[in-house]
């Protein structure tokens, strides 16, 4: 079986993102990005997957410009067999993304596509479930836990009230909780290693997918500040300072 | 003029408060607003349903293969009934986040997720980037809106309403691709994290799992529900769903009190609705100072015990 992994480029977790003064975006300029954390624990996953003898072969994919190639690359590092690019300099919005993705399976016919939970920088938390649903195949989101059995696998994912189970047929998309694996670091040697794997370049108008219905992204605004807090000495102050706030 | 449909959102017994908070989501899009409820044995969350505040219909889908929230079940039944509406309307809970996108998919839409206010019917404000920008998105004429709702930005709906009932069976059965196993609930019987008038979390600096005792004892004398930071869950103090932030819950208590936590972006981002946040923590350095309403530094281990004495 194939495995299909979704590599996101994103502004790193630790960058503090911060709105341009004109309201037209977010300061990128010399931003340091890197592969969307969740989308390396779900990397992570498919190369233990296939290293238990469980898959022949990890693919990551990423759409985007041909800077994505970076993280890509990042992800060959990793591991990963080999890439493809879902060429596009247009700003995708996950519908397009899973239909673009729906495309890449009907050429590779994986038995899993495993993507991230959510992608730091838009907080979507779409994609998944939207490729699942154009597929028709089964979702599970949101897994702390992944265990395949044949056809099918076992999934806990990590909701409001605690773990839920379930058990989906394959394949399936699987996005990934945090708390799925740690994923490796990638050693230098790797990176050598992954220059000579194979990436592919495929354009959305080669995979026959427009951009249709996107929503329009006005205004950004920086959110609301909170007012300058206060410090109190000792545990008496602290009580009797929310005594006068009134929340005791 | 909006027709606005809400998914129910309910553990079987109860209606969970977010749906209440759609509503008051619906009312400020505007319009008739219909609520969705899926399960089996369902008719006193129907009841409560059609209780909120300018709730007109209440549209009950009882079936036995429902009872569990299978996002592909529930979104064929959202679809069978969905026609005729301009808004279909989830909150942003791990529920809603698991079927909303499933339902816009199928409608051939993109979503909005975390509605955080409304600006027009087809336009809204959500946070992005863990909340660092707030941006307004703006549906295309003539396309369904197909939305989450950020709870933490809404009040819940008065249950002074008085909807009618519909009762109606499946329009589909179940697939068969995808089977409910169970639940586990670690947590006991405190409040719930996003209801909560006063939460209590811990973060790495409690240490252990025993150590969290005193989170426990403080937050059973506040009657407060117990939080917790990425950190202390990952290292197995607590249960997962006592995570705040950016990837756990997204919360909006009266009082946030955050012991031995650093105060991390992420973190940062599921507590800003908060009314009041106090930090304690030995750091004073700690990022978490920037954010409090009130700090104290110390030994939270030093500083729990005098806080209780103080309360009796
Ligand atoms: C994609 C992604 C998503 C994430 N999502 C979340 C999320 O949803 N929620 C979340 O919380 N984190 C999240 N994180 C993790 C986040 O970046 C931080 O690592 C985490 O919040 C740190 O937890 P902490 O503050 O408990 O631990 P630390 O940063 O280690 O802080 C511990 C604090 O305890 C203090 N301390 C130690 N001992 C004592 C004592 N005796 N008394 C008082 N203070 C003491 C220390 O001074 C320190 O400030 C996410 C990270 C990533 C990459
Ligand atoms: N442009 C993209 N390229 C590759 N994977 C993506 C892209 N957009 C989204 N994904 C995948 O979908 C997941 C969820 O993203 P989102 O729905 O945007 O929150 C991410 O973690 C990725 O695995």
């Amino acid at each position: 079986m194939k495995i299909l992994v979704g590599i996101k480029r994103v502004v790193d977790y630790n960058v503090r993102v911060r709105v341009l003064a004109d309201g037209s975006g977010v300061d990128t300029d010399g931003v340091k990005m890197s592969v969307n954390p969740f989308d390396e624990i779900a990397l992570e996953e498919a190369l233990r997957i296939r290293d238990a003898g469980n898959a022949e072969e990890v693919i990551v994919v990423s759409a985007g410009g041909d800077e994505c190639q970076q993280q890509l690359r990042t992800g060959l590092a990793m591991g990963a067999d080999r890439a493809i690019q879902i060429q596009t300099s247009e700003g995708l919005q996950p519908l397009s993304t899973a239909r673009a993705f729906l495309k890449v399976i009907e050429r590779e016919d994986p038995g899993l596509v495993l993507l991230g939970k959510q992608a730091i920088d838009d907080d979507n938390c779409q994609t998944g479930q939207m490729l699942a649903a154009l597929w028709e195949r089964p979702q599970a989101t949101s897994a702390s836990k992944l265990e395949l059995n044949g056809n099918s696998a076992t999934v806990v994912r990590e909701v409001d009230a605690g773990l839920e189970t379930i058990e989906i047929d394959l394949p399936a998309v699987v996005t990934v909780d945090l708390r799925l694996n740690e994923p490796r670091f990638v050693k230098l040697p790797d990176i050598m290693k992954a220059k000579r794997k194979p990436m592919d370049v495929v354009s959305l108008e080669e995979l026959g997918v427009a951009i249709e219905g996107n929503l329009e992204i006005g205004h950004y605004a920086p959110p609301p500040q909170r007012e300058q807090g206060i410090m109190v000495e000792d545990a008496a102050q602290l009580v009797e300072e929310l005594k006068n706030r009134g929340l005791l | 003029m909006s027709k606005i449909l809400i998914i129910a959102e309910h553990d079987g017994q109860s209606l969970n408060i977010s749906t209440a908070k759609c509503v008051t989501c619906a009312q400020a899009i505007g319009g008739n607003i219909d609520i969705a409820v899926f399960g089996s044995g369902i008719e006193t969350i129907a009841a409560e349903a059609a209780s909120l505040e300018s709730v007109a219909r209440v549209i009950a889908v009882d079936a036995e293969h429902l009872s569990a929230p299978i996002a592909a079940n529930w979104a064929n039944e959202v679809l069978a009934i969905a026609d005729g509406y301009s808004h279909l309307l989830g909150p942003s809970t791990t529920l809603g986040k698991d079927l909303m996108p499933r339902i816009a998919a199928l409608a051939g839409v993109n979503q909005v997720s975390d509605i955080m206010a409304v600006n027009a019917p087809t336009s809204f404000k959500r946070p992005i980037y863990a909340g660092n920008a707030i941006i307004d998105v703006e549906v295309p004429a003539g396309a369904t809106v197909v939305a989450t709702v950020r709870i933490a930005s809404w009040q819940a709906a008065a249950t002074t309403g008085g909807g009618s009932v519909e009762v109606r069976s499946a329009s589909s059965n179940a697939v068969k691709h995808t089977r409910y196993v169970g639940l586990k609930s670690g947590g006991g019987e405190r409040p719930d994290l996003q209801s909560a008038q006063r939460v209590v979390s811990g973060g790495r600096g409690v240490g252990s799992e025993e150590n969290f005792k005193v989170i426990y004892s403080l937050a059973d004398k506040l009657g407060a529900g117990v939080g917790a930071s990425r950190a202390a869950v990952d290292a197995g103090y607590v249960p997962n769903e006592m995570q705040v932030g950016q990837t756990g819950k997204i919360i909006s208590p009266d009082l946030y009190m955050a012991f031995g936590i650093s105060g991390a972006i992420q973190h940062v981002t599921g507590i800003k609705d908060a009314g009041t946040i106090v930090a304690i923590n030995k750091d004073s350095e700690s990022p978490i100072f920037e954010i409090a309403d009130i700090g104290l530094v110390g030994d939270l281990f030093k500083i729990i015990p005098e806080l209780e004495k103080l309360l009796d």
